[in-house]
């Protein structure tokens, strides 16, 4: 009796689940139809014009003129989420490395909790900061340092141009490099401390300096782990919304040109395109809305379904739920 | 690896492979060092920076009135998300441990790592996401309005994930030899359950469920469109009656275009930082006092000790 009502509970997160995937399949079902494949490859968001007389095109009714592409939302989720990957690895990993080899257990306790301030901060409050403070300081700061000294070659000349005023591809990534910091360095300096002693003891007896034995010992022991907490963290990068709808400066059809020029995400134009998708009468835009977010869904579901696949068939080491710490 | 000589390198003849690899050394600590800065400052630059500006006009009244217009206090926030949060509490709370207790004391392998998949994959799904579901079924297909309780199924939602997993991990630090003990003095399932597991797990669950709140606390995008907004106090009516909450401050009042809504989004930034330091001293303070009278103190990693002594 106790039995089967917990097992009825515990299938709660499954029934939630399912009932999300049904519920954005129903209502983003007119979407689906009338964006067809062009939602992928387009890059202009035009709701149409939602006082004029509805068209009916192959049984969906939708405002005339509306031709949705969601193109520049999907790079630029990929895109903000992508350097913040690529800032947030080595600097959590650095100071796991530092945590668990070299600082003392009062102040390594103090930089534990460091991370589990930084995986507390609301996201807004992290977007408020963010575009007040940080977003300037990358404008006026760093950016024109980077922008000055890449050389105007094809690929690099992205870093180049004019630097904005702080809200963009580039304030956006930092924002939420910080935000997933504490997964991949909490993960890490978990997995770290789990390495063998006498592994690492048998390393330095052999001679190797402490950069030795981290690259022969350490890493290959929590390379798989580490790689899996990066993946979660990429999911979580990609789904964020708060902070990026605030420093990213939410702009529609149009890609990124720059690394500082602004741009949106999926997550950022669902909550700030909502308000007025509802002022669509043919419900149109509401569905595209739904669309979206069935898009974000499946991107971030498949990233974090990946990283916690990888993780337990090679180490059997679970990853933390959420924002790791 | 002829150039192994350990200890005085570097009056040895290998001395230049060694300088090599001892500067690849420092270059590596020194790389760390960085990184550790880069991840204390933004700490101390986010909660200096906000509460410098949250308090640079402060005055009392914004604590005790309620919001008017873009002007006024917060009091209506504060009280509003209090009640989201203790909602939350009790409703995930129950949820998350109910789940929790299944997954590690009835479930078998199979159905166990089925369940807990779907709970850690329910994990990942964006808030904002759950928001949108929110809306278009509890607000506007169920005509419950902007409302605590679609503002608190949306947030649950978002949280027992949470609990469930930090209910398994603390029942499953409880040895098993509590359990065949309880067995043993013939208890009843759920009488042995709740004196000989649980007891013991509370701190662990605990800890949890705060976490899961620290979260509730400052999520926006699950509750921009379930609970709406509201000039007033929370009223006691679950459906048809918005209610208001601090992070709704932060974001829609940075953006307008008031000196005093300003001033408003920077308190309301700095209250949600400071409930949340709050809330992870007490998830600390549990940890720290029962590891303390713990049995099993002396299989925790014992670095910790050890290393506090030269």
């Amino acid at each position: 009796m106790l039995k089967e009502s917990l097992r009825i509970v515990a299938s709660f997160p499954l029934a939630a689940l399912v009932v999300l995937v049904v519920i954005l399949v129903d209502k983003a079902w007119p979407a689906l139809r009338y964006n067809g494949g062009g939602f992928f490859v387009h890059d202009q968001w035009r709701p149409g014009g939602f006082y004029a007389n509805p068209v009916t095109t192959g049984g969906v009714s939708h405002p005339p003129g509306a031709s949705y592409g969601a193109l520049p939302l999907i790079t630029g989720t990929v895109e903000a989420a992508a350097l913040a990957i690529v800032l947030a690895v080595p600097v959590g990993v650095g100071t796991a490395l530092i945590i668990v080899e070299k600082l003392p257990a009062r102040l390594s306790a103090g930089v534990g909790f460091c991370l589990e301030v930084l995986a507390g901060v609301p996201s807004v409050v992290y977007g408020l900061w963010g575009a007040l403070t940080l977003g300037p300081f990358l404008a006026r700061d760093i950016s024109p340092l980077i922008a000055d000294h890449v050389p105007d070659v094809p690929v690099l000349n992205f870093f180049r141009g004019p630097t904005g005023f702080g809200e963009g591809l580039f304030t956006s990534g930092v924002v939420l490099a910080i935000m997933i910091l504490p997964i991949v360095a909490a993960t890490t300096r978990d997995l770290l401390r789990q390495v063998p002693r006498q592994t690492v003891e048998g390393a330095l007896a052999l001679g190797m300096t402490d950069a030795e034995s981290i690259r022969t010992v350490a890493i290959p022991w929590v390379r798989t782990g580490v790689i899996g907490a990066s993946i979660l963290g990429l999911g979580r990068a990609l789904g964020e919304t708060m902070a990026v709808a605030m420093v990213s400066g939410t702009v529609l059809g149009a890609n990124a040109h720059s690394f500082y020029s602004t741009m949106t995400t999926i997550a950022a134009t669902i909550v700030s395109q909502l308000d007025s998708a509802l002022t669509d009468a043919t419900g149109f835009a509401v569905a595209t809305i739904a669309e979206l977010a069935l898009v974000l869904l499946a991107i971030t579901l498949t990233v974090n379904v990946l990283a916690r696949l990888l993780v337990r068939r090679v180490s059997g080491v679970a990853l933390p739920v959420g924002r790791g710490v | 690896m002829t150039a192994v000589t350990l200890g005085k390198g570097r009056s040895a003849p290998a001395g230049s492979g060694l300088r090599r690899r001892r500067i690849a050394d420092l270059v590596l600590w020194g790389a760390c060092t960085v990184a550790l800065g880069l991840v204390v400052a933004p700490v101390v630059w986010i909660v200096v920076g906000v509460a410098s500006q949250g308090l640079s006009h402060f005055h009392f009244g914004e604590l005790t009135q309620t919001t008017v217009g873009q002007a006024g206090g917060l009091a209506n926030a504060i009280v509003g998300t209090f009640v989201i949060v203790v909602t939350v509490g009790v409703a995930a709370g129950a949820v998350g441990v109910a789940g929790g207790v299944y997954l590690a004391e009835f479930a078998t392998a199979r159905s166990g790592s089925f369940l807990r998949g779907a709970s850690e994959v329910l994990s990942g799904v964006p808030s904002i996401v759950l928001g949108y579901v929110g809306y278009v079924t509890l607000v506007v297909a169920l005509h419950w309005g902007f409302s605590l309780a679609a503002a608190l199924i949306v947030l649950s939602v978002m949280v027992v994930p949470y609990i469930v997993k930090s209910t398994e991990v603390a029942l499953r630090q409880v040895p098993t030899e509590y359990r065949e003990g309880g067995e043993a003095l013939g208890f009843r399932g759920a009488y042995a359950l709740r004196k000989l597991v649980l007891r013991p797990a509370m701190p662990g669950i605990a800890t949890g469920v705060i976490v899961a709140l620290a979260i509730a606390l400052g999520e926006t995008a699950p509750l921009l469109y379930t609970a709406g907004w509201s000039n007033g106090f929370p009223t006691a009516h679950l459906t048809h009656a918005p209610i208001g909450y601090l992070p709704y401050v932060v974001y829609v009042f940075y953006n307008e275009p008031y000196a005093s809504s300003h001033q408003l989004a920077h308190l309301a930034a700095l209250l949600l930082i400071m409930l949340v330091l709050v809330l992870i001293v007490v998830a600390r303070v549990i940890v720290a006092a029962t590891q303390r009278h713990s049995p099993h103190r002396v299989q925790r990693p014992s670095r910790r000790r050890g290393a506090a002594r030269p």
